[in-house]
């Protein structure tokens, strides 16, 4: 008898193992698969239509973006990505990436800001956003976010973020933490870092811009955020929003440090 | 003409590794979008790579490639300096050729 | 020009700072935040606005994560208490369904967001956090693991009187998480009407009916 109940527990261990294997082969094929992505990452392919772009007379005005200031004076490409969001003086506002280079797009090149707001993301001028902004942040490729907090709209933004951050609503009473709040957390079986703190190089808001495999989409910060909410059955931020440009801040800040691997892949 | 191809060739003894990124719907022409229509097929089927004008590969793709394919591959022979040339023509008969120096 | 751009933009933080002399308080801070918020969002298909209008149990957990400490004991109470109220018991007094649909709920993520029509069917995001039966392993861990619910709870007839205290907690936690946990981070499912009383019942057969596969 006592045997047989040993033979029992050593099958019902041998099982259990199993799954914790099961599970851990499949982490394992995910890594594999992730790794292969790495060497031909799509992203680039925005990230030559951006440089294109940046550089081509577009728009009413017939003017190149070369002139555009990212933060770091005008055309300073280089590091200007892993100081954003940051305050702006000639718009008295804190802006993100895609925002000042709506604003860049507008005053440079007379295009209509509210218009472009409008369009759906992957259409039109927005996709062309989308590739510049590719562009732009992987002139920082490799460099760590270090986020300018000296103005006071820079600090009231890192706070307004923070609450934003920690909010409950929708149907589902989510916030941003409901997912990201805490270490080693995951949905179904997608890994969720901490943006509450740093979440390591390359993770979080480090890794965006990215190409999502799954649906071959180019995706920056503004439609990770807005598919975020979407999730969270929150109404639709709009873009380049206040509230979108504080959480940038918020994440922003907590990962100062980390490296940019921007273009980065996704499933 | 298409969006252009991201060639990167480098070179480790006479054996040149030749890495392409090609931009490309690659609708299958099976897939339906909401309405229930099926959206027409669209995707590369010859793709050429030469060497110093010498064909070093050819390849036969279908609808079963996903959009942006990346394709990779080796060839014996080249050295730093050579010129790489990869054309591919899809079933609309639109075509793209891009070149790349070997690293 | 200029002044067409800041019309266009948010001046929501310049119109905040303007009366500032002194730094800002948690309170200005509170009040900057409380008008992003408003201004930030826009109605989308079914996803309105109104989302964003907190009740108390909303209000007061995230005041208590932003402040980094844990939410005032008498304030939880009063939080459960109120969420308790709003606990519905089945209309036809049974408690559990059929467990095959039950698990075709929790595997679905489906409902409530823009994209969803007003009268789609919807799901109950169940694995999405919690383990639940042994065979699916894309599960999350943002949860506590119910495999085996039933049975760990010695749950072996749902109808006998035995379990009725556990019957009626499984069915409360899941029309209203925060009768029992005032900042739990799980859906409303009742009360928020993202499940309705016949997919309840049938997610609850999943976890206590013995022949459901969660409890094999």
């Amino acid at each position: 008898m006592k045997r047989h109940l040993l033979a029992l527990t050593a099958v019902g261990a041998v099982l259990a193992q199993g799954q914790a294997w099961a599970q851990d082969a499949t982490a394992e094929g995910i890594a594999k698969y992730r790794e292969m992505l790495e060497d031909g990452n799509p992203a680039e392919l925005f990230e030559m239509k951006g440089e294109e772009l940046w550089a081509q007379k577009r728009g009413p005005k017939n003017a190149t973006l070369e002139q555009c200031d990212l933060g770091l004076g005008p055309g300073v490409l280089k590091g200007a990505f892993v100081q954003m969001p940051r305050y702006f003086k000639d718009t008295g506002r804190v802006q993100d990436l895609e925002s000042r280079l709506l604003t860049c797009m507008e005053t440079l090149q007379g295009f209509n800001a509210e218009e472009i707001r409008k369009t759906p993301f992957r259409r039109g001028e927005m996709a062309n956003l989308t590739a510049l902004a590719t562009y732009v942040a992987a002139q920082s490729k490799g460099m760590r976010f270090n986020l300018p907090q000296a103005h006071p709209q820079e600090k009231l933004m890192y706070e307004a973020g923070k609450r934003i951050f920690f909010t409950r609503g929708g149907t589902h009473d989510f916030s941003c933490a409901s997912c990201h709040g805490a270490d080693d957390k995951r949905i179904r079986l997608q890994d969720l870092p901490n943006l509450t703190k740093n979440p390591g190089d390359g993770i979080g808001f480090a890794a965006w811009p990215a190409y999502r495999v799954s649906n071959s989409q180019m995706w920056g910060m503004q439609l990770r955020l807005n598919d975020c909410f979407r999730q969270q059955r929150f109404p639709e931020p709009k873009f380049g929003s206040d509230a979108t440009i504080a959480l940038g801040v918020y994440m922003g800040v907590n990962a100062k440090t980390a490296e940019s691997i921007v273009p980065a892949i996704k499933r | 003409m298409a969006d252009p191809m991201r060639i990167r060739a480098a070179a480790a003894g006479d054996e040149v590794t030749v890495r392409v990124l090609m931009s490309h719907p690659m609708e299958p022409g099976t897939r339906k979008d909401a309405s229930g229509a099926t959206i027409p097929a669209h995707f590369i089927q010859d793709v050429e790579a030469t060497h110093n004008g010498k064909t070093v590969l050819t390849a036969l793709f279908s609808g079963a490639v996903s959009q942006n394919p990346f394709l990779s591959f080796k060839f014996k022979g080249g050295a730093k300096g050579d010129k790489v040339v990869v054309k591919w023509v899809d079933n609309k008969g639109d075509t793209r050729t891009d070149e790349a120096t070997v690293a | 020009m200029k002044q067409k751009l800041i019309s266009a933009l948010l001046p929501v933080t310049a119109l905040v700072l303007a009366g500032c002399t002194a730094s800002p308080s948690a309170t200005d801070y509170d009040k900057a935040t409380a008008d992003i918020l408003k201004n930030s969002f826009q109605d989308r298909g079914i996803a309105k606005v109104d989302r964003l209008v907190q009740d108390e149990a909303n209000r007061e957990c995230a005041a208590a994560d932003v402040a980094g400490k844990p939410i005032d004991e008498k304030v939880a109470k009063a939080i459960e208490a109120a969420n308790m109220k709003t606990v519905k018991w089945p209309s036809d007094g049974k408690f559990l369904g059929d467990w095959k649909e039950g698990e075709k709920i929790a595997q679905s993520g489906r409902g409530l967001t823009w994209r969803d029509k007003a009268d789609d069917a919807n799901g109950g995001n169940c694995y999405n956090c919690h383990q639940i039966s042994k065979e699916e392993i894309s599960f999350g861990t943002l949860g506590p693991s119910l495999y085996n619910y039933g049975k760990l709870r010695g749950v072996t007839d749902p109808n006998a009187a035995a379990s009725k205290a556990i019957v009626e907690y499984t069915w409360g936690k899941m029309y209203n998480a925060r009768a029992y946990n005032a900042c739990s981070q799980m859906p409303r499912a009742g009360h928020k009407g993202i499940l309705n009383e016949k997919q309840m019942q049938h997610v609850m057969a999943l976890l206590l009916d013995p022949a459901s596969p969660v409890n094999k």
